[in-house]
């Protein structure tokens, strides 16, 4: 049995590396490649508290919570990406068995991951979604996203089409290491200790009608299943039934065949739940309830916008992309130009590792909507490139990212008298939104010719190509700020014509 | 010490000292020494005494009859290209445009020099840009990647390693890095710019296709534009040129980006000289010689004529 479940892992990891091989603009034609994270429960429970809907397929994630119901953890021991590296890390260890039972041990801490869940879900309840920070499918696909792959990739396509960087990866990639490192040291402790996913599937499988349980007339007490649980889920007393990965070591182990995985026995004791008392539960509630207050102003997030929060074509406003954004970065796996970047502090506290726009490293491609595609929660909206570009039904409404601005201190013609306007070709609307205008300068006695860049606002779609291409390489003499975007009211700066 | 084990030890550790010197020497081997000596671009030109025209303008609606008859009337294609050449051909795929928009050079007019130069007996037809937009999102959206490999071509991306710092030796342009591997590797190369309107340079042509196989920094040439026009003709000495105004962007360009910025132009130039091919190309955009210095300061030099109609020149119209 343990051998059908390493191949069932082995199947799903390879499946969840291939699905992000195939992220990219040339390979994607038509691949799922939201797969795990559109069926990941918790990412569906989680924005069911955040927006009371789900979003296109995240409704897959409910057949693996009702399947819990029945069969307990599976997901963990059989699917999940993250359990499977664990799992490969602790084969590199050597089997001691009494020194194991006391590692693989059961301890009181582990109920933390619960009460860390019950934080997260009361926050998503006040909007604030932070479940992507723990949850194992977001934090893997955004560890190789931003710095795993990056690092294997050596500009000759191999993942991604042209070479990645980004903002503080390691960040991202350090938590994978630190958890498959304590993996080494204490199995699966990751999961044990800290997984809201598998708090989450553990809360559901106190039900489970079929588990692991042991016949206490044929045990003869070797504890060897003890050894081998790498849950801590005690085969060897009252199975604790919220813990079971479903790994079934301890039914492979078992010399006397006392342990058996089906419906419950007569006679048969297991522990259901976690062991919660409710002073912990108003604890974490009230942890949960805190973070709203704390992280979140009206003031930060609605009036006072942030001039380097620049958000992917088709986001949503602020409030609410924040309740849908669960920071899994697919957004910025797909990028072709490798513009949208980790916020680290462009977005405050609560916006940690969500996209932003940073066109020194890249620019929005006008004919791209691959980020709107990806987006498992609608953070970024599915949007057609009419209605990006403002074509047909959507005539005249492109839209809008933020607005360029000129630094006339550092532009060539304005500062300098050298012809330049490099941002005026990139430029992709049409009419232009760099307009130039023909001046001549008399410098030394001699009569210069030159055209000096402007942005016009009510064509500027921010896109940032000419952040981008602008020769002032260390400080750019033309950027985008977020005034202007379409998705807000408030950050607004120019008269619109009233339409007639 | 016994004189086996005394013999074993002095064979490893000999070996070991071999393997350390032998490692070292290797290493300083590959240590750069100094600067390493620019690349030069290859003379690429064809004998103008084996053509029986210098510049040939062909009109017309059928793009593959054009450029057909186009190059018939200069020689055939099998003047240019030898059996067993490798070919390198650069349109102008600088934008993630749809070919209507005007921004990038037509892909039937691609697929069709890419043939031509196969059916002269062509040993591979490869197919480059260095574009402003993603490479793989260029040559798929302007239909150019399709039409190639249609035709029996292949697209080769440019990366950072392709580049390397050549001579150019211009008036504006030194040494910069170029695409010179791509370049050592062919024997022919055929230019396929498209007609386009440029603020600055005031047209993009024949002689401004060559910045895309310029590599990083050359967003710094706009500071003398004019002069490193002139300088890239002078870099390149083309196999052939063929110009694409089969629709011209007769403003907001390079980029384009609406329907509306696009005339039809009916018109495909053939010559071995970008000068002259720019020179035409400027009237066909409605504009005249001075708006697009470039064109003056290349023939001054020599580099090539500012009057096709003086040169060997024909017109050939296609039903």
């Amino acid at each position: 049995m343990k051998t059908v479940r390493t191949v069932y892992q082995l199947f799903f990891l390879a499946l969840f590396f291939f699905l992000l091989y195939v992220a990219t603009y040339d390979r994607l034609a038509g691949y799922p490649v939201r797969l795990f994270l559109d069926s990941d429960p918790l990412v569906a429970v989680g924005t069911i508290l955040s927006t009371g809907a789900l979003y296109r397929a995240l409704w897959y994630g409910l057949p693996i919570l009702v399947l819990t119901i029945f069969l307990g953890r599976f997901y963990c021991g059989w699917i999940c990406p993250l359990g499977t590296l664990q799992d490969l890390v602790a084969v590199l260890r050597k089997v001691k068995v009494s020194r194991d039972i006391e590692i693989n041990r059961y301890r009181p801490i582990f109920r933390l991951k619960y009460l860390v869940l019950v934080a997260f879900l009361t926050m998503a309840l006040f909007g604030v979604l932070q479940i992507g920070l723990l949850d194992p499918i977001v934090l893997v696909t955004r560890a190789m996203t931003t710095s795993v792959l990056p690092a294997v990739d050596r500009g000759d396509s191999l993942v991604f089409l042209s070479p990645r960087e980004f903002q503080l990866g390691w960040v991202a990639g350090s938590l994978l290491v630190a958890i498959l490192i304590a993996a080494h040291l204490m199995p699966r402790l990751w999961c044990k200790l800290l997984c809201p996913l598998g708090a989450l599937l553990g809360l559901c499988s106190r039900w489970s009608i079929f588990h692991i349980q042991r016949s206490a007339d044929a045990c003869d007490d070797c504890r060897l299943c003890a050894a081998h649980c790498q849950a801590g889920a005690e085969p060897d007393k009252r199975l604790r039934k919220s813990e079971c990965m479903l790994l079934l070591n301890c039914l492979e182990t078992c010399p006397t065949k006392a342990i058996t995985f089906g419906p419950t026995r007569s006679g048969v004791l297991t522990v259901p739940g976690p062991d919660l008392s409710r002073r912990r539960l108003a604890g974490s509630v009230l942890a949960g309830l805190a973070a709203p207050l704390l992280l979140r102003s009206r003031a930060s997030v609605v009036e006072n916008p942030r001039p380097q929060l620049i958000r992917p074509p088709g986001s949503q406003p602020e409030p609410e992309f924040l309740a849908r954004c669960i920071k899994c970065e697919e957004c910025m796996h797909i990028c072709p130009t490798n513009v949208l970047q980790p916020s680290m502090t462009e977005g405050g506290v609560e916006g940690f590792w969500t996209p932003v726009l940073k066109n020194t490293i890249g620019y929005c491609e006008v004919n791209c909507v691959l980020c709107g595609e990806v987006c498992p929660t609608g953070a970024i909206q599915r949007i057609t490139l009419d209605q990006k570009q403002g074509r047909g039904e959507y005539a005249g409404k492109p839209i809008v990212l933020g607005t360029a601005f000129f630094d006339y201190g550092r532009c060539l013609p304005w500062a300098m008298n050298r012809p330049c306007v490099v941002c005026q070709e990139v430029c992709p609307t049409s009419p232009k939104a760099i307009k130039t205008d023909e001046v001549e300068v008399v410098e030394n006695g001699r009569r210069i010719r030159l055209k000096r860049p402007r942005v016009e606002p009510s064509l500027c779609i921010g896109c940032g190509i000419c952040e981008y291409a602008c020769p002032v390489v260390d400080r750019r003499a033309v950027y985008v700020t977020s005034v202007g975007e379409s998705r807000s009211k408030k950050n607004r700066m120019i008269l619109e014509e009233s339409p007639k | 010490m016994e004189r086996r084990e005394f013999l074993i030890q002095t064979a490893k550790a000999s070996a070991a000292a071999l393997a350390v010197t032998g490692v070292g020497a290797w290493l300083a081997h590959r240590a750069p020494q100094g600067r390493q000596a620019p690349y030069h671009i290859r003379d690429y030109s064809v004998s103008r005494d084996v053509l029986t025209k210098d510049f040939v303008v062909a009109r017309g609606n059928d793009i593959n009859e054009m450029v057909e008859a186009a190059v018939r009337a200069m020689g055939g294609m099998e003047k240019f290209v030898a059996r067993g050449d490798r070919v390198l051909v650069k349109p102008n795929v600088g934008f993630d445009r749809p070919p209507a928009l005007g921004a990038t050079s037509s892909p039937e007019v691609v697929g069709a020099v890419v043939r031509l130069c196969l059916a002269a007996g062509a040993r591979e037809v490869i197919v480059t840009d260095n574009p402003i937009n993603s490479p793989n999102a260029c040559f798929a959206r302007s239909g150019i990647a399709q039409a190639v490999t249609e035709a029996g071509g292949r697209v080769y991306h440019l990366a950072e390693r392709d580049f390397q710092e050549t001579a150019v030796g211009g008036v504006a342009v030194g040494d910069f890095p170029v695409a010179a591997g791509i370049l050592d590797r062919a024997d022919r190369v055929i230019g396929i710019p498209t007609l386009k309107d440029h603020n600055l340079s005031g047209m993009s042509f024949a002689m401004k296709n060559w910045y895309g196989l310029l590599g990083r920094g050359r967003n710094r040439f706009h500071q003398n534009i004019h002069n490193v026009i002139a300088d890239l003709a002078m870099m390149i000495r083309p196999t052939l040129v063929i110009g694409d105004a089969t629709r011209i962007l007769m403003r907001n360009g390079p980029t384009g980006g609406s329907p509306a910025d696009v005339k039809p132009g009916g018109t495909i130039l053939v010559s071995t000289d970008a000068v002259a091919i720019d020179a035409f190309g400027i009237e066909l955009l409605a504009r005249s010689a001075v708006d697009c210095p470039s064109i003056a300061l290349a023939a001054a030099r020599g580099i090539g004529s500012a009057d096709p109609k003086a040169l060997r020149y024909e017109e050939v119209t296609v039903a």
